[in-house]
């Protein structure tokens, strides 16, 4: 029995580095990783079988209804080796699984020195994946290919054996078949990952450094910041500094999770744990960070720090106004432990009181978004979605612009928009259609590579604002889901940009305002004009909706005025009906809002905000 | 007269018919609804005596100016029936002189004969429910009446000596022209009537319409069209000779429905039978529904009513504004706040309100203005 009780394994801050071996997973959604890791736990007996439960990691609903992990966490594993017969200490820590955090893989990468490249092999591995995977490749760490859920009937594993050998250079045979359901080759996985991922290395005697590569809100206990030591020693007496900001901390409490917090003496070299300060904002322990101790502060940062920065933007508004301050709470409580969200109020003619709030990508758009409404029950109304545009004015003053109904009036020097590379991975057969699209969204072709007969890599640098708007479901519906798309921000670009203004009886709208390439302006003009048309409903007057480029109108339609709106009948003297109808429409009426003298449904706003992918999506929801 | 009693109408509800029609949801069922198997005279045994009972719920009252059968389809009693009824209510709070006493009728369970016994009851005032004259928008409305019926009944009507003869048209209806629509007034106007009601096809929840415009096995017309064909019966009826006297009724001098007025003007009326409606003195209550919780709750002796409502002040100053913004008079602007004048100064600029009365102090619709009455009733009431 390769599993060793708790009690009797190594204990942390006395573990030699040498019995340490800290692992990562990388795959994709639904490739079964959450599945493989509850398999781990079962296995390593640090969960017991009654208290287990589907996805055990995975903390929050939103996670575990859509089976992707948001936020890393690290779980200690005690494990006699089949091999040796050793006593281990695996750390396996949780990457999320999503483009828009790339950043936090990289340092969750950073904090291991072997990844298993958990693969699905029915499907075969995804861009995301791959991107992943060449972050790992970056970083050094030891590769274990592993083909996961062989028990399916559609499994493939010799041609993705090939695929990820092809990869990562090495043997077809070489990658581990395993079934994360039925439990099949995850012993062996656990003996593969002690007997090819090196042990940490670190000087026990010099200066702490310790890597910060998650930190976590937590109601009871203030932030929970996980940590891997590199060098030195954290403990509890410890007085711990940022080496970012040099900020000192009290060290409340040390401990590992297994997968319930353990609290212990202290981390040494390699191990990896939880420390909490007291600190009640993630923004004072940041990803990425160095700790070190006060007493004896270390020198020299752990590469490869950074501040997040906010790539999307979108203005999120209460449905009801009364509502403003609320999501003033709950946007200052998700702050506590998201700190790539930025905010701040800002008003609009159309929609009220609101916040402009500055997101990773679309995913943490979406998740910030539905946290929000679950988590404080609010109803929420969000602008499109836009990226952030520098701006140089002719008088060579330079703005920068994260709201389209902020972009200069008349003439601009030049507009710089972000660009990303952007790499899909799909089967052969859909090349044309990937790259018709990408050329419709003004791509470039940076190369192409066969990663086996029949799926291909392709490369594209793309305008960021072309991504956000609906490309990836625009991708999938043309690639019948096979695709999939990874993307890094490489830095600006000029554009050829214009604002486009709608007008509803000459009043501009300035939540559907928008900032487009000039190709697309017409396009846009067209399809918003024609939308709200359908959207709003007949006024007593003719509503002419317009697009404009400045004061130059590029499309129109026109709302004819209403000619009917009367009950005929009141149905053998019952007036109560047909007051409380009155009274229905009267509640109808209030939820208007007033665009000049153009009553605008709040229906109708949030119908021209959402693009058709996204209504198919709520669609298949329910 | 001081300390005489004040007058209350009658509206009594027949809840029968032969065949439920596809767009109808008024409160009728069909003796196979009621009784597996049954028939009328089986389903309806004793449904006048009900109503003679319910009457002694009424308080006392001064004489009825109008009564009115409506339905389901009253003609379905014998006239024998609702003889006995009437005779009840006349000795029990007396007639005025000129009482108004109308049965909504089916052109095709009419007879000759019929129309004289209901005449002789004393019903003076038929309204036929005609709703077309094409063969092709009677079957989408799923009525089973020939159009030749139409002339017949009236015609019998008239040599009934009935005083007012009236029919009621539905437009709107799918597959419906203008020209079809022309034609049916053209037809309604031909008959020997004094009183025409149009009513644009509502489709209602849970009928067999609803179900068919849903299945798009039929396809209802532009709303700007149904506009038009309201246009054009009241060009049409105008020039007959009959003038709008409430949005959807039209009629010759003196030929206007005082019960039909009743309403509009929030007066008082007892509904009697299952559903019915009544209202006293800024009350309002309803029966319940079905026949047979009708029958039950009556034959225990207790009152068929089965909620009611006391108005607020504000919810009749509501219905005022709703009733009389219908009727040709208005609603006089010295009644109104000066907001809400000012909410509906771009309605007086579009022509939706007729600058003549404007001008004079009072809120009057013109034809257009007519037909969004309900938003300018929300206008007015924001």
């Amino acid at each position: 029995m390769p599993a060793i009780e708790l009690s009797k394994a190594p204990q942390p801050a006395s573990t030699n580095p040498e019995q340490i071996r800290n692992f990562c997973i990388i795959a994709h959604i639904d490739h079964g990783k959450s599945t493989l890791a509850d398999r781990m736990l079962g296995i390593t007996e640090v969960v017991e079988q009654r208290n287990m439960r589907a996805q055990y990691l995975d903390r929050m609903d939103i996670e575990r209804e859509r089976g992707i992990t948001i936020k890393s966490q690290a779980v200690r594993l005690p494990w006699r080796s089949g091999i040796d017969g050793q006593e281990y200490i695996l750390n396996m820590i949780d990457t999320p699984g999503h483009v828009d955090f790339t950043y936090e893989v990289s340092r969750s990468l950073a904090a291991c020195e072997g990844a298993v490249l958990l693969v699905d092999c029915a499907q075969g591995i995804e861009a995301q994946t791959l991107a992943n995977l060449y972050l790992a490749m970056e970083n050094n760490l030891t590769i274990i290919p592993v083909l996961n859920k062989i028990d399916l009937p559609a499994a493939q594993p010799e041609k993705f054996a090939e695929e990820l050998a092809k990869l990562i250079g090495c043997q077809p045979e070489d990658c581990l078949r395993v079934s994360g359901k039925t439990g099949a080759g995850v012993e062996e996985l656990l003996d593969q990952i002690v007997k090819q991922i090196p042990p940490p290395v670190g000087d026990a005697n010099a200066p702490a450094r310790a890597l910060i590569f998650d930190s976590v809100y937590d109601t009871y206990r203030g932030v929970v910041t996980y940590v891997r030591v590199v060098d030195g020693h954290l403990s509890t007496r410890d007085q711990i500094q940022m080496f970012s900001t040099g900020v000192r901390h009290e060290m409340l409490e040390v401990g590992v999770i297994s997968p319930e917090p353990v609290v212990s003496k202290g981390l040494g070299v390699g191990e990896v744990g939880y420390v909490i300060t007291g600190v009640k904002d993630v923004r004072q322990s940041r990803v990425g960070d160095t700790i070190t101790t006060y007493h004896n502060p270390t020198t020299k940062a752990l590469a490869g720090y950074k501040d997040p920065k906010p790539m999307v933007f979108s203005g999120l508004y209460p449905l009801d106004g009364a509502d403003y301050p609320l999501l003033r709470e709950a946007l200052d409580k998700l702050q506590l432990n998201d700190a790539a969200l930025v905010y701040e109020p800002e008003t609009s003619a159309a929609l009220g009181f609101g916040f402009r709030c500055g997101f990773l990508g679309l995913l943490h758009m979406e998740i910030v978004r539905e946290r929000l409404e679950r988590e404080s029950n609010l109803s929420l109304i969000s602008t499109a979605p836009n990226v952030v545009y520098r701006v140089k004015r002719d008088d060579g003053k330079e703005l920068i612009v994260t709201n389209p109904s902020e972009f200069p009036d008349g003439k601009v020097a030049s507009v710089e928009e972000p660009i990303v590379r952007a790499t899909i991975l799909a089967p052969s057969e859909f090349i044309g259609a990937i790259m018709e699209l990408c050329q419709q969204r003004r791509g470039l072709l940076k190369g192409m590579d066969y990663l086996s007969e029949d799926r291909v890599e392709i490369r594209y640098t793309l305008p960021l604002a072309e991504i956000v708007f609906d490309f990836f479901d625009q991708l999938k519906s043309k690639t019948r889901g096979y695709a999939s798309l990874d993307y890094e921000p490489i830095g600006e670009a000029e554009g050829d940009l214009v604002k486009v203004d709608i007008l509803l009886q000459g009043e501009t709208v300035d939540a559907f305002s928008a900032i487009v390439h000039k190709d697309k302006a017409y396009a846009y003009g067209v399809m918003m004009t024609s939308k709200l048309r359908e959207l709003i409903p007949r006024q007593q007057f003719e509503v002419p909706i317009q697009a404009a480029i400045g004061s130059r109108i590029i499309a129109r339609e026109s709302i004819r005025a209403i000619r009917k709106d009367v009950l005929a009948k009141c149905y053998g003297g019952d007036i109560s009906r047909k007051r409380k109808l009155l009274e229905k429409q009267k509640e109808g009426k209030k939820r208007m809002k007033m665009v000049g003298r153009v009553e605008v449904p709040q229906e109708a706003f949030i119908a021209a905000l959402t693009t058709d992918a996204d209504v198919d999506k709520a669609k298949a929801k329910k | 007269m001081p300390g005489a009693l004040s007058p209350l109408s009658f509206y009594i509800h027949v809840p029968y018919c032969l065949k439920r029609c596809g767009y109808c949801d008024f409160n009728t069922y069909t003796p196979g609804e009621l009784r597996n198997g049954g028939d009328l005279a089986t389903v309806s045994d004793g449904y006048i005596d009900l109503l003679i009972k319910e009457c002694n719920f009424v308080p006392p009252a001064g004489p009825i100016p109008t009564i009115f059968f409506g339905g389901g389809t009253p003609t379905l009693m014998e006239p024998s029936d609702l003889g006995r009824l009437l005779r009840h209510l006349e000795n029990r709070f007396g007639f005025t002189e000129d009482a108004e006493i109308t049965i909504e009728a089916n052109p095709d369970t009419v007879t000759a004969e019929k129309l004289q016994q209901l005449k002789e009851i004393g019903i003076n005032r038929i309204s036929f429910g005609m709703q077309s004259s094409n063969p092709q928008v009677l079957k989408v409305l799923d009525r089973t009446h020939n159009p030749e019926n139409v002339f017949k009944a009236t015609e019998w009507a008239k040599s009934a000596n009935f005083e007012h003869i009236s029919v009621d048209l539905i437009y709107g209806v799918p597959s419906e022209s203008i020209a079809d629509w022309r034609s049916s007034v053209e037809t309604a106007l031909s008959l020997p009537i004094d009183h025409i009601s149009a009513y644009a096809l509502i489709v209602e929840d849970g009928t067999k319409l609803a179900g068919q415009v849903r299945r798009a096995e039929v396809v209802m017309p532009d709303e700007d069209e149904t506009a038009d064909k309201y246009l054009l019966v009241d060009e049409l009826a105008t020039a007959a000779g009959l003038s709008w006297y409430e949005l959807s009724n039209w009629s010759k001098p003196g030929g206007e429905c005082r019960h039909n007025i009743a309403y509009w003007e929030g007066k008082n009326w007892w509904g009697l039978g299952p559903g019915a409606h009544s209202h006293m003195n800024g009350r309002r209550w309803w029966n319940v529904k079905h026949p047979n919780a009708y029958r039950e709750k009556l034959s225990a002796q207790n009152s068929p009513m089965h909620d009611e409502e006391e108005l607020t002040v504000e919810q009749i100053e509501q219905e005022r504004i709703m009733l009389n913004i219908r009727l040709p008079r208005g609603l006089p602007l010295a009644t109104l706040s000066a907001e809400q004048v000012q909410n509906l100064l771009p309605y007086r600029e579009s022509g939706h309100l007729d600058a003549g009365s404007w001008g004079s102090g009072n809120l009057t619709l013109t034809r257009s203005g007519r037909l969004i009455a309900d938003r300018i009733v929300r206008e007015i009431l924001l």
